[in-house]
C-alpha cells in the first residue's frame, strides 16, 4: 500500500462542482427574500382557502389556483423513489460480485459514484434539461425556475403530487441509467475518466433522450397518435445505457487476456442479493412510473412480477437444455431481461403480454450473449446483452400486447383508425433514433476523454486491480487476520 | 528437487503469473497471506495513516527440478520487483530442498512427478 497523493484532476471535478454550487449560493442569496415572502404568501392563501372550507363556503366562489396534495398518491410515489434508490445499491452488489476479487470495491464504486454525480447534477440542471420548454429546436429543455429546483419548492402537480416527489423520482432514473453502462466497461477502466464520463454523458445523452420521451413537449411523447410507448425507460434507460456501454466497450477494447484468461466472479452470493434488490426496486421503476396511485400503477406493478418470474424461468430452462445446468448467475440474468423488457411495457400490456416479453426477452438476451462470445468483443458484464437486447425487444414486441383500451384511445386521439402497424413505427422509430443517437454521443465522449482525461486503465493499474490502484483499499480485506 | 516458495505484492500477481507463463513453468499453488517484513507504508483510512501490523501478500508456491530454479526465480524476480529499481516491500524468495514428490493420479515419484 502506497501514500497516494490526491490526483489534481480528481480535485478539479470536485473543486469545478463546488465553485458551480458557491456561485448558484451568491445567486441564490438575492432570491432567498423574495422566494421566502412569496412562500408565505402560498402558506397564508391556502390558509385562507382552508379557513373558507371551514366556514362552509359550498358556494362555488373557490377556485383556488393550488392542486390539493391526494396523500395516497403522494406517499406511492414517496416509496417508489426510495425504491428506485435501492437499485443502485443492488445493482452495485449485481456487478460487484460478477467482477474479480481484485476489482470488487471499484466496480461497487462505479453505481455510488453514480449516486453522488448524478444526483448533483441532476438538482443543478438534469431537471431543468429534461423537464424545461424545448430549446435548440427540442434536442433538450430548459427551464430556469428549475435550476437548483428553485422553482418547484412550493408546487404541486395535478397529479397531487408534491413537484418534489417528481424530481426526486425521475433523478433516480438519472442515477442508475449511467451506473448500468458501468457493466460494459467493467473491470479495464480509470475511476478518473469513468466519473468524468458518467458527468458528461448524463447531460448530454440521458438529459435529452428522457426530455424526448417523458417531457410533455418532447418530440418522440407526441410521436404518432399517442406517442412513442415507454412507461418506465425501455429507450431511456435501458436501450440508452445498453448501447453507449457496448460503443465504449468496443473502442476501449477487451479487459487483459479476454477470453483467454478466466474472469470468475468474485462472489456470486453478493450478485444474487443484488438481484434480488433489483427486482424488488424495480416495483418502483415501473409501478412509481405511473405518478399515480391508481389502476395504471396495480397494472404496471402486475405485469413487472409476471415478465420477471416468466425471464427467469425461461432462462433456467434455456440453460439446462443447453448446458446441463441451470446456475444461479442465469437466473438472475433471465430476472433482469425480463424486467428490463417490461419496463417500457408495464402500463400497456395485460399479464399474459408481460409473461410473453419475460420469456421472448430471456431467449434474446441468452442468444445476444452468445453472439458476443462468438464476436469476440467484451462487454464484460453484459450491460448491452441484458440491457440493451431486452430493452430493445421489450419496447419494439409490446406493440403486439398492447390492452385494447389503450389502442382505442389513440384511435380516438388520432380521429379515426390508429392500428398495430402504425404503432410498430412509431415504436422502432423512436428505438432508431435512441440508439443512433446515444451510440454517436457516447462515442465522441470516450475518445475525447480517453484523450484528455484517460479512460481506459494502464495495463499495470488493470493487472494490479482497481481497488488497489484507485481507492488503496480492498474489498474482501475481512478474510486477512487483522 | 526445490520447493520455490515467493512472497510478493497481491497487485504484482498477474505479472508474476503471466511471467512464469512466458517461461513454460505453469504449474503452481497461490494463497492469500497475511505477514510484516520490513515494510513499513502507511495506509490511509479515513484520512488518518495507519501502519497495519500485517500485511496482505500473495505466497506461490512452486515445486522444480534443478534445472529450472533459475529460470524461475528470475522470471519471479523480474516481474515482482517494482519500477525503478524495486521497493521495499517487494516481497522474498525461499528455496528449500525438497524430498520427495508424488503425483496421486499415478503414482510416479520424483522428478517425473514435478
Amino acid at each position: 500500500m502506497t501514500i497516494r497523493g490526491p490526483k489534481k484532476c480528481v480535485w478539479l471535478v470536485f473543486v469545478s462542482i463546488a465553485a458551480l454550487l458557491a456561485g448558484q449560493g451568491a445567486l441564490w442569496a438575492d432570491e432567498v427574500q423574495g422566494v421566502g415572502v412569496e412562500s408565505e404568501a402560498a402558506l397564508n392563501a391556502t390558509i385562507d382557502v382552508d379557513a373558507a372550507v371551514l366556514e362552509g363556503a359550498g358556494s362555488g366562489a373557490i377556485e383556488e389556483a393550488t392542486v390539493e396534495i391526494d396523500s395516497g398518491a403522494t406517499a406511492w410515489m414517496l416509496t417508489s423513489t426510495a425504491l428506485v434508490l435501492l437499485m443502485v445499491p443492488g445493482l452495485a452488489m449485481f456487478y460487484g460480485g460478477l467482477v474479480r476479487t481484485k476489482n470488487v470495491l471499484g466496480t461497487m464504486m462505479h453505481s455510488f459514484a453514480a449516486m453522488g454525480i448524478m444526483s448533483v447534477l441532476w438538482v443543478v440542471c438534469g431537471y431543468a434539461m429534461c423537464f424545461g420548454e424545448n430549446v435548440f429546436g427540442g434536442w433538450f429543455g430548459w427551464n430556469s425556475d428549475y435550476v437548483f429546483l428553485r422553482g418547484i419548492d412550493t408546487s404541486i402537480m395535478d397529479a397531487g403530487v408534491p413537484e418534489y416527489v417528481f424530481a426526486m423520482f425521475q433523478g433516480k432514473f438519472a442515477i442508475i441509467t449511467p451506473a448500468l453502462i458501468a457493466g460494459a466497461f467493467a473491470e479495464r477502466v480509470t475511476f478518473k475518466g469513468y466519473c468524468v464520463f458518467i458527468a458528461l454523458w448524463g447531460i448530454l445523452v440521458y438529459n435529452p433522450l428522457c426530455h424526448w420521451v417523458w417531457a410533455g413537449d418532447g418530440f418522440l411523447f407526441n410521436m404518432g397518435a399517442n406517442g412513442a410507448i415507454d412507461f418506465a425507460g425501455g429507450t431511456v434507460v435501458h436501450i440508452s445505457a445498453g448501447i453507449s456501454g457496448l460503443v465504449a466497450a468496443i473502442y476501449l477494447g477487451s479487459r487483459r487476456g479476454y477470453p483467454k484468461t478466466a474472469m470468475p466472479p468474485s462472489n456470486l452470493v453478493l450478485t444474487m442479493i443484488g438481484a434480488g434488490l433489483l427486482w424488488v426496486g424495480w416495483f418502483g421503476f415501473n409501478a412509481g412510473s405511473s405518478i399515480s396511485c391508481s389502476l395504471v400503477t396495480a397494472q404496471a406493478l402486475t405485469a413487472t412480477q409476471v415478465a420477471a418470474a416468466a425471464g427467469a424461468l425461461v432462462w433456467m430452462i434455456i440453460e439446462g437444455m443447453h448446458q446441463g445446468k441451470a446456475t444461479a448467475l442465469g437466473f438472475a440474468s433471465g430476472i433482469l431481461a425480463g424486467l428490463v423488457a417490461v419496463t417500457p411495457a408495464a402500463g400497456v400490456v395485460q399479464p399474459a403480454g408481460a409473461m410473453a416479453l419475460g420469456a421472448i426477452a430471456a431467449i434474446a438476451c441468452y442468444m445476444a450473449i452468445l453472439l458476443k462470445n462468438k464476436l469476440g468483443y467484451d462487454d464484460s458484464l453484459d450491460a448491452f446483452g441484458v440491457h440493451g437486447t431486452g430493452g430493445i425487444v421489450g419496447a419494439i414486441l409490446l406493440v403486439f400486447f398492447i390492452r385494447s383500451s389503450w389502442m382505442a384511445d389513440a384511435a380516438e386521439k388520432a380521429g379515426g383508425s390508429w392500428s398495430m402497424a402504425q404503432q410498430l413505427g412509431v415504436q422502432v422509430s423512436a428505438v432508431v433514433m435512441a440508439i443512433v443517437y446515444a451510440a454517436v454521443v457516447t462515442l465522441v465522449l470516450v475518445v475525447l476523454i480517453e484523450k484528455l482525461v484517460g479512460l481506459r486503465a494502464k495495463p499495470d493499474c488493470e493487472m494490479a486491480g482497481l481497488d488497489h490502484t484507485y481507492h488503496d483499499e480492498y474489498g474482501y480485506g475481512m478474510l486477512n487476520p487483522n | 528437487m526445490k520447493i520455490i516458495t515467493a512472497i510478493i505484492r497481491e497487485s504484482r500477481l498477474d505479472q508474476v503469473r503471466e511471467a512464469l507463463i512466458d517461461a513454460e513453468i505453469e504449474r503452481i499453488t497461490v494463497t492469500r497471506v497475511s505477514g510484516h517484513g520490513q515494510q513499513m507504508e502507511p495506509a490511509i483510512h479515513r484520512g488518518k495513516k495507519v501502519v497495519p501490523n500485517l500485511m496482505p501478500k500473495v505466497r506461490i508456491d512452486i515445486g522444480v527440478n534443478e534445472d529450472f530454479v533459475k529460470i524461475t526465480c528470475d522470471a519471479i524476480i523480474k516481474a515482482a520487483r517494482s519500477a525503478k529499481g524495486g521497493k521495499i516491500g517487494d516481497g522474498k524468495i525461499f528455496i528449500t530442498n525438497l524430498e520427495e514428490c508424488i503425483r496421486i493420479r499415478t503414482g510416479e515419484t520424483g522428478g517425473e512427478a514435478i
